[in-house]
């Protein structure tokens, strides 16, 4: 067994067998589904109770249109306002005025306690769709309900790519929601997985030279093998991690959702996949159907979690090489925050790119940001569920996984002379002269 | 026959050179005392034999060819800051420790129980180190540098932290694996030890070689012709009959006896019969002994410059 492959088993080991690991990779999926529910929940519960408001229409015109549902019933009454404003049971009344039609101004709520936007937004589309109607009565039109049946109307996208390989017929395109909460979702995986596996290999450096065990390990490898060892055992903690994940959504996601989904439904995903038929044909939406068939098509999920694996790993060592570098150098980690700040900028900087790119995914910004080694990982992750250009991925890989050899190439030269001293934290300009050394 | 050649080594740091023409010879099979006030260069002469960092000038040879970074393996380390990871068990990490100096798993676990079984310590293989003392965890990281049967040790400091009976436990392993064929080298500031266990010293101070050499002729080399007298009678008449051919440095009464005991230096020109002559005619001599100085006294008059 070499040395290297000594180090990065004893850094896989002593962090997978923790604890807060195995904690972390099996609730971190279940967080998110309760992130997604709670909003969901939360409607739910939030709706309160259904509403009485009495209807005192003196036009006499909107009353019968107003439609009850189970957050609001309408209860038209002959009281008068007075009588209905003594009242203090009522949760409150709508008066609504004679010239309603001519002066859809004329009209007042009253409640006993605060109303709120959702109720007011009800009353008033209810009350405009009425008063439209009426105004149109009155242009003595023949077959009006036929006219506003013939007139209604429901835009549904199709959306299809051109960009196509000779031969290949194109099929319906994900839609770009889908996408997007894709994108988004991945890259803020790999955002949270460099930060965070980053500064964790940053302290370990920093507790090893600080216990002094750095210098028992040199005596039995060198700086570059210790490094190499370290930042190699962390990432493959880092992508043990994701594999778990993807087992998990994939397997849950393709089981569950054919167990879920209505056999009709799924026909009709089918159908639309093959490309025998549009979403719009189907009369179904888009989005929903390319989550359906996405959640359901294992290669599909697979190929995704692949590119996620390699833009991780690519994105992690190129950037914990700088993070050892960083923890060798110093003594405490206090010390290594202030050279923390300038590997956190491009990693950030990454981020807000990612946010362009669900504006436009083909953008120039977009393109360079997923090209150039400092950003690709993030933003590349983020335009992949775009459809983009094959060429374009692989460059970025070449790229990204070229310079990572030469990131770790730069990073042991100052690892190399970092774990050995101690005391003072060393200059920028220091720095430099170690790597020239 | 040398298992360590060190020929002319100097390093240089920005701003001070740490160590400057620095040569020493190790011989096989000696227990080797590398001695000095700190910050005289000892750790980075320890650094530059396990080829942590390279010398900017002269040479190490190691058992008759110039060292390479294979033969780091036959080299066991024990630092003087000790270093272990706190929140891993102890036997991993002994086990870690070990296949990084080249054992199979089997094997490291195989020596690694003798060594656990002999220093009384089975029962902490499951522990974590965080949970050890300190001087427990000076045992297993002991355990950690000799595990491999490295043929040369290089122990900075192995007794501090060591309890008396600890102390002497490790002083017999060392001993032991000496006369197993290891070389073993030793750097302390505890010139008793010295005296003790080691045959050769060098002594660094301020990035030079001051001193090189066995230790009973070192101690020799540094005598001042100074001899204590103990004797039955009065000290007057000793005085007085030895005054021609040495000085008296002092007389103290030896408690619980009638006799006394005088400190003499001899003169250049006086021998030792002359004066034991003189001195046995005069009173009635119990012994004449010559006072060899200490490791510590010759430790601090080399390095004040007192040579």
């Amino acid at each position: 067994m070499n040395k290297i492959s000594i180090i990065i088993a004893r850094e896989f080991n002593e962090r997978v067998r923790k604890k807060s690991f195995i904690i972390t990779t099996i609730l971190t999926p279940l967080l998110m589904l309760a992130l997604m529910t709670v909003p969901t929940l939360i409607m739910v519960f939030a709706k309160g109770e259904t509403k009485h408001l009495l209807v005192i229409d003196e036009s006499g015109i909107i009353a019968p249109g107003l439609e009850s549902n189970e957050d609001i019933i309408f209860e038209p009454t002959d009281q008068t306002l007075d009588q209905v404003r003594a009242n203090t049971d009522l949760f409150g009344a709508l008066w609504i005025g004679k010239d309603i039609v001519d002066n859809p101004k004329n009209v007042k709520l009253y409640t006993s306690s605060s109303s709120s936007i959702s109720l007011e937004s009800e009353i008033t589309s209810q009350m405009e769709r009425i008063i439209e109607n009426e105004r149109l009565k009155r242009y003595d039109i023949a077959n009006l309900d036929q006219i506003m049946k013939d007139v209604k109307v429901d835009v549904s996208l199709s959306a299809y790519r051109t960009d196509l390989a000779e031969g290949e017929e194109p099929t319906e395109a994900t839609s770009s929601g889908l996408s997007y909460v894709l994108g988004f979702v991945m890259g803020m995986v790999l955002y949270m997985f460099i930060v965070i596996y980053g500064s964790m290999v940053m302290t370990s450096v920093i507790e090893e030279k600080g216990s002094r065990v750095l210098d028992v390990l040199v005596t039995s490898v060198s700086p570059f093998q210790l490094m190499t060892g370290k930042i190699l055992g962390v990432v493959s903690v880092a992508a043990t991690q994701v594999v778990i994940w993807a087992i998990l959504i994939c397997g849950v996601g393709a089981a569950l959702m054919s167990a879920l989904v209505p056999a009709d439904m799924m026909e009709t995903v089918r159908a639309v996949e093959a490309g025998t038929m549009t979403s719009a044909q189907a009369g179904m939406d888009a989005d929903l159907i390319s989550a359906v068939s996405m959640a359901t098509n294992p290669t599909q999920m697979v190929m995704m979690f692949v590119y996620l694996l390699l833009f991780l790993v690519g994105g992690f060592l190129f950037y914990s090489a700088l993070f050892a570098a960083a923890g060798s150098s110093v003594d405490s980690v206090q010390d290594a925050q202030q050279l923390q700040t300038p590997i956190m900028i491009p990693i950030i900087v990454g981020f807000f790119i990612m946010m362009a790119v669900f504006e436009d995914p083909n953008s120039t910004v977009a393109f360079w940001g997923s090209i150039i080694p400092f950003t690709s990982p993030i933003v590349m992750i983020a335009r992949i569920p775009s459809q983009i250009p094959s060429w374009q991925i692989i460059l970025s890989l070449v790229l990204l996984y070229a310079s990572v050899a030469a990131m770790i190439w730069l990073a042991a030269r100052i690892y190399r002379v970092g774990i050995l001293m101690h005391g003072k934290r060393p200059s920028f300009k220091e720095l430099l002269s170690w790597i020239r050394q | 026959m040398n298992i360590l050649q060190i020929a002319n080594v100097t390093k240089r740091y920005s701003g001070h050179t740490a160590l400057d023409d620095v040569s020493l010879e190790v011989p096989k099979g000696s227990i080797y005392g590398l001695l000095g006030p700190n910050g005289a260069g000892k750790t980075t002469l320890i650094r530059v034999i396990n080829r942590i960092t390279l010398p900017d000038a002269g040479s190490v040879t190691f058992d008759g060819r110039p060292i390479t970074d294979d033969d780091i393996r036959h080299i066991g380390y024990l630092p003087e800051e000790r270093g272990l990871y706190k929140k891993m068990k102890v036997g991993q990490q002994a086990i870690f420790f070990a296949q990084l100096k080249g054992l199979s798993r089997r094997g490291a676990i195989e020596r690694l129980k003798k060594w656990f079984v002999r220093f009384g310590i089975e029962d902490w293989w499951d522990k974590k180190v965080e949970d050890l003392s300190k001087g427990m965890a000076q045992k297993v990281q002991f355990i950690t540098t000799v595990v491999h049967e490295p043929r040369l040790l290089i122990f900075d400091e192995p007794f501090s932290g060591f309890d008396p009976i600890n102390a002497n436990l490790l002083k017999k392993e060392i001993l032991r694996l000496r006369d197993n064929g290891a070389t073993v080298i030793f750097s302390t500031h505890n010139m008793s030890s010295v005296e003790e266990i080691c045959d050769h010293i060098t002594l660094i101070n301020k990035s030079h070689n001051i001193l090189s050499g066995s230790v009973d002729e070192v101690r020799r080399r540094f005598g001042e012709n100074i001899f204590e007298v103990t004797y039955g009678g009065d000290p007057a008449t000793l005085e007085s009959a030895v005054a021609p051919m040495a000085e008296l440095l002092g007389t103290t009464a030896v408690s619980d006896t009638p006799y006394h005991t005088t400190r003499l230096k001899l003169n250049p020109a006086a021998t030792v019969r002359q004066t034991v002559a003189a001195v046995n005619d005069a009173i009635e001599l119990r012994s004449f002994n010559e006072v060899i100085p200490s490791m510590n006294d010759i430790f601090i008059r080399a390095v004040e410059g007192k040579l």
